[in-house]
């Protein structure tokens, strides 16, 4: 009797899932937010699998409803899948509401060293910020408590970002800063080029999906092609620069910048990952 | 129109406390109706530099408790007529002072004085906060070491950001760069910043040079604001602050260069 090929494969997988922190139990509160955030971006995610943690409402004694938080967060592309922390009586809440159960605590994949990161690992925010993580390591999304912050300056304070894998090709008016950049501030030009005209300042951030030019000293870090574009270029009138960054491949100056290009005129591209600086005056 | 000004720095132990004493009372000696709140709760120092520390009854949390009147608080300065000090609660935190409460201050103050200077506390945390958020002006008070430079780069980025005039979308906080306990020799020797590279990295414009001396510590300790001593150069330097601060022309900026000494000077060994 001949043997029946097999009909399915059982394996373990590590993928990356977007996790909704949820901080309140206060439904109404917290679909505000979400039509807040993501009205913008109608197609941030598209039937994307996310899971919800519930561990920061585990001690409030209420069960959310669950039907309801999933159905809004299908209108915004989110398939809720299943659960995280929480209490005995909230997961017992998702399973019958058709969610799974993964189990208590999020363990976080170690970042292999081999792979390139998507970002510079010294952009990955301190566990004492309470702000979402970016590309490469990202798998969460908060909930912003407080209220939206509009600016374009955003102190110690970061906008969500998709991973790699996810980014639809899309264009969006070049970001123009005109006043200095100064320490602690950080701009994220998202899907956008970043032109910055005054001095970007050492402990200032510029990060950009797409290039980065800075007509006056960097004197900080420039990230370009924040979500992997390889192509992205950076422009420096003077490299003054802590550090340099395309699409995950970094460089920093820990013995100063080589004095043929100490404060000149550069740009930094890409090239089979390698970081190339060339001067631009010839 | 009065005028609130707020002395700020991000680091500490630069000087912004001997500042807004000596600047207070530099505006008060031209004649202005001023005041200087000490924002510094839980760590007051003001009122020690300006020698009134015993004459403390009711301090600016008093106030915004709604338990004293503004008048009851207000300590009229032993050097000035024209200059009021409102002290910091040395038993409160921070937390104490909240945004309501000093905004109906200032308001109140705004209807009798010419100018209202906040000394603001170090750091970034709520103290220098609220101390800079009502702000119509800043004298950013820098050492030449990077980290205060670094700081004070935080705090202009603060002050552009999260100031109520900037969140109000109103003209931006007038700038103002104050180099403190510079020394020329020094700079010159390469151990310090020099004027030219502070503001080659906080570009904004530079109202002052307080040379470093040694008669600021003992001002401190006599609770005499410096801009009162004899033959000083602190004191001419506060002066000249508070001269082009006022907007007088022409003012030479002294003190940024290594004074020669003359032939008897020398012969005198005079410092």
């Amino acid at each position: 009797m001949a043997r029946e090929e097999p009909a399915f494969k059982l394996k373990i997988s590590n993928l990356s899932l977007f996790v909704l922190y949820v901080n309140t139990t206060d439904m109404v509160q917290l679909k505000n937010q979400l039509d807040m955030r993501f009205n913008k971006t109608l197609d941030f995610f598209s039937n994307t699998p996310v899971a919800l943690d519930l561990s920061a409402i585990a001690n409030s004694g209420i069960s959310p409803n669950f039907a309801g938080l999933m159905s809004f967060m299908l209108d915004h592309g989110m398939h809720a899948t299943g659960v995280v922390g929480g209490s005995a009586e909230q997961r017992e809440a998702a399973v019958q509401s058709g969610l799974g159960l993964f189990p208590d605590t999020i363990v976080k994949p170690a970042v292999k060293t081999a792979s390139i990161p998507t970002i510079a690992p010294g952009i990955i925010p301190n566990a004492e910020d309470n702000q979402p993580e970016l590309p490469g390591l990202g798998l969460t999304i908060k909930v912003a408590t407080g209220e939206p912050n509009n600016s374009n300056i955003l102190d110690s304070d970061t906008q969500l970002q998709k991973p790699v894998s996810q980014v639809p090709p899309t264009f969006r008016p070049t970001m123009i800063i005109n006043k200095p950049v100064r320490t602690g501030q950080r701009i994220y030009a998202e899907g956008a080029n970043l032109v910055v005209l005054c001095v970007v300042n050492a402990g200032a951030e510029l990060i950009a999906d797409g290039d980065i030019h800075i007509y006056a000293p960097l004197r900080g870090r420039a990230i370009a092609g924040a979500q992997g574009n390889e192509n992205a270029r950076i422009f420096i009138h003077s490299l003054e620069a802590e550090l340099i960054s395309i699409a995950g491949c970094f460089k920093v100056f820990e013995n100063g910048i080589p004095e043929n290009l100490r404060g000149k005129p550069v740009q930094v591209l890409l090239d089979c990952s390698d970081l190339i600086i060339e001067p631009l005056l010839n | 129109m009065s005028k609130v000004i707020v002395v700020t720095s991000g680091k500490g132990g630069v000087g912004k406390t001997t500042t807004s004493a000596s600047f207070s009372s530099g505006l008060a000696l031209r004649g202005n109706k001023t005041v200087v709140i000490d924002f510094d709760v839980g760590l007051r120092n003001l009122d020690l530099i300006m020698g009134c520390e015993r004459r403390v009854v009711y301090d600016i949390i008093n106030v915004i408790n709604g338990e004293v009147s503004l008048k009851q608080a207000l300590i009229k300065d032993k050097n000035c007529d024209n200059l009021y000090i409102l002290p910091a609660s040395q038993t409160r935190d921070k937390d104490a002072l909240n945004l309501e409460g000093v905004e109906r201050i200032l308001n109140e103050l705004k209807e009798t004085f010419d100018f209202i200077v906040c000394d603001s506390p170090a750091g970034i945390e709520s103290g220098a906060f609220t101390a800079m958020y009502f702000a119509d002006e800043a004298l950013v008070v820098t050492n030449p070491e990077v980290s205060s430079v670094r700081d004070s780069d935080r705090i202009l980025g603060i002050l552009a950001a999260k100031s109520k005039r900037a969140v109000d979308g109103l003209d931006p906080v007038k700038e103002h760069l104050l180099v403190t306990r510079y020394d020329p020799k020094r700079v010159e020797a390469g151990e310090m910043l020099s004027v030219t590279d502070i503001q080659e990295i906080l570009r904004i414009p530079l109202i002052g040079v307080i040379p470093e001396s040694e008669s600021v510590l003992q001002a401190s300790n006599a609770g005499t604001p410096a801009i009162h001593l004899d033959k000083s150069d602190v004191a001419d330097a506060y002066r000249d602050v508070v001269g082009r601060f006022m907007g007088e022309e022409g003012l030479p900026m002294r003190f940024v260069t290594v004074e020669k000494k003359g032939f008897f000077k020398r012969l005198l060994g005079g410092r």
